[in-house]
């Protein structure tokens, strides 16, 4: 069972003409093993949304809920928000310098698990899950994102995502700048992860195309820090015909 | 001829290389005079602080001794030899005051020699203790490699004293050398150091600095060239905790052409007075055309309170060269870094672990030194943990 549920979320930014309020009021349920797409238009939130879920140091929530099976997120480091079962696949990972893929990947799986993986079975799951990531042995010795394509950074996180196995996945932008090989490729991975019992999906993308791989239960559109509308598949299609225009304020 | 003859004469047919002489770097002179008691204002002492020498720059004559515990491979050979076989071998003559200090009042040279031709597998591991702070040490070694030798050479410091030495390493045509100097002091140790390379024709020699304990360590590591082809690698790793001032002074004297140096100094710094300093000077002179030079500096600043000085200076006296670069950069930990580490289940201490290891692991494994590599990591982690983890242990550890 995994539910994870917000509640009139608000956060703001601090800026230089003091805070700025980014999320104005988001309430939206990703119930067992539903998949959730946010679109919309740049600015609009939509990362805000992602990263403050995650808990990123540089959003203040304001005021709303966030709970994931009725344990309070808000109140978890971020440390914490991971082992509980939330995983934000990143729009721009970070370079972490001299520390490996292969390091890391077992730091955090001992981190998310409570105990260190079994090593024979370890390396068989990293191997098994960068090859089907399309990501070469060799790339495990790597330091983290260093030097990395646009690509492989998705990728990674992807398999990362697969290793790690979180309760809800939040993927920002995961699809941004990917060719469409990648896109199927990293496509196939979220949902061989959508396979497994009673996981969450919250896909945060600008464009429809990755909705062709990995289909949506629900779609909202968002904008201007609020879930503008909100409905099923049909309602991307029609995105994609008509744009974000008729959301928008007019303009003068 | 007098070997104050010698001297002077080793020294104006240096000087006659060509008439370029470092603003940053006086020529070397055996004789005290030309080194006179710095006030602290001189662009070369003014980092460090004068009063934590605890009287050693006055030259009291002393003859106490750091104890030595050696471990040497078969074929190399340790002695104590005179001033003068030790100018004849051809040391570097002493280019400030410690250095010279070191020459005119150490008892007797050291010199490990590594013969023409040799190669040894085993490192020669030469452990130096101190007992008291109250000992004044002076320490005069020379390293000879000879041609086509190769061998690694480390030394250990530990313990306290107040300590000036200065050690030639005069590597032959063809050598393959790697020096490696650890500062594992106690708390209350002065350390004044230098190590001086001449490189041969086609030889290359890897000097590495490690700096960890003492109240206050100051280290040159110079090199020069006898030949073209020679290539230097200067690299070196300290982690200042609260109150210690270790600085690390490099120059790169390119006195032969197509010749190489690679500088790569990286610390971290932690606690209330934590000072670094790193200087890296580099000079290309007119001779030294198809030269390559590059050296960089970066600081990981653990905590409020700590002071990192970076100045690398370059003097270009020709422009024909291959390239000349820097690089100095001093920054806390990234929280970006720290964020994407933590969003992944891994701990505020450990994911600083991490970055921190990161941060010196290409350093640590650039170094060669394997049976050291382990001690290093893991004296990194120990300073890590002594501070700035501690405010993140859970209240109830």
């Amino acid at each position: 069972m995994s539910t994870l549920e917000i509640k009139d979320l608000k956060v703001s930014v601090s800026t230089d003409d003091g805070p700025k309020e980014i999320l104005k009021g988001v309430t939206l349920t990703i119930k067992d093993g539903e998949t959730h797409a946010i679109m919309g238009p740049n600015g609009s939130g939509k990362s805000t949304l992602a990263y403050s879920i995650a808990g990123h140091p540089k959003y203040d929530v304001t005021g709303g809920t966030v709970t994931l099976d009725g344990e309070d997120v808000l109140a978890m480091s971020v440390d914490e928000r991971a082992r509980a079962g939330l995983f934000l696949a990143m729009q721009y990972p970070v370079e972490v310098p001299g520390v490996s893929v292969s390091n890391f990947m077992r730091t955090a799986k001992t981190a998310v698990d409570g105990e260190a993986p079994k090593l024979r079975t370890w390396v068989k799951d990293v191997n098994a899950a960068m090859s089907r990531m399309n990501l070469d042995a060799t790339f495990t010795q790597r330091s983290v994102n260093e030097g990395f394509s646009g690509g492989e950074k998705k990728r990674h996180e992807i398999a990362q995502l697969e290793l790690l196995d979180p309760k809800v996945a939040i993927l920002d932008e995961t699809d941004s700048g990917l060719d469409i090989d990648a896109l199927k490729v990293v496509s196939d991975g979220v949902n061989r992860f959508r396979e497994g019992e009673g996981k969450g999906v919250l896909l945060i993308t600008h464009y429809t195309r990755i909705l062709r791989y990995i289909e949506p239960d629900y779609v909202h559109v968002f904008v201007d820090g609020k879930v503008a509308e909100q409905g099923g598949p049909e309602l991307a299609e029609q995105l994609e015909a008509e744009g974000y225009d008729k959301y928008l304020p007019a303009k003068v | 001829m007098t070997v104050t003859d010698a001297a002077r004469e080793s020294v104006a047919s240096a000087l006659e290389v060509d008439r370029v002489n470092s603003h940053l770097n006086p020529p070397p002179s055996y004789d005290l005079a030309d080194h006179p008691v710095p006030t602290g204002r001189e662009e070369v002492w003014r980092f460090t602080p004068l009063k934590r020498l605890r009287g050693l720059l006055d030259g009291e004559a002393s003859s106490s001794a750091l104890t030595w515990t050696t471990e040497i491979p078969a074929g190399v050979t340790l002695s104590e030899i005179d001033a003068a076989t030790a100018r004849e071998i051809g040391e570097l003559a002493p280019n400030d005051r410690p250095s010279a200090l070191a020459v005119a009042n150490a008892a007797s040279p050291v010199l490990l020699d590594v013969p023409a031709d040799l190669e040894v597998e085993e490192p020669v591991v030469l452990r130096l203790h101190g007992e008291s702070v109250d000992d004044v040490v002076w320490g005069h070694h020379v390293l000879r490699f000879g041609a086509h030798s190769k061998a690694t050479v480390v030394l250990v410091h530990t313990g306290s004293a107040r300590y000036s030495a200065t050690t030639s390493v005069v590597v032959g045509d063809g050598a393959q050398v790697n020096v490696l100097t650890l500062q594992d002091w106690d708390d209350d140790a002065v350390h004044l150091g230098r190590d001086a390379i001449r490189v041969g024709r086609d030889a290359s020699v890897r000097h590495t600095s490690i700096s960890f304990g003492g109240d206050l360590v100051r280290l040159h590591a110079n090199v020069e060239y006898d030949g073209p082809g020679g290539e230097a690698e200067l690299f070196g790793l300290y982690f200042a905790d609260e109150g210690q001032h270790l600085e690390h002074r490099l120059f790169a004297d390119h006195t032969a052409p197509k010749t190489k140096s690679n500088v790569l100094y990286k610390g971290a710094l932690q606690g209330q007075g934590a000072h670094t300093v790193w200087i890296g000077n580099v000079l290309i002179r007119p001779v030294a055309e198809g030269i390559e030079t590059y050296e960089e500096n970066r600081n990981l600043v653990l905590t409020d309170g700590c002071q990192a000085d970076s100045v690398p200076n370059l003097e270009i006296e020709t422009g024909e060269i291959e390239g000349a670069g820097h690089a100095s950069a001093t920054a806390r930990f990234d929280d970006e870094q720290l964020f994407y580490l933590r969003s992944r289940g891994v701990s505020d201490e450990e994911a600083r672990r991490l970055v921190l290891h990161g941060f010196f692991n290409d350093l640590i494994r650039k170094v060669g030194v394997p049976f050291l590599e382990e001690q290093i990591t893991a004296t990194v982690e120990d300073e890590l943990a002594k501070n700035v983890l501690k405010g993140y242990r859970p209240a109830t550890a």
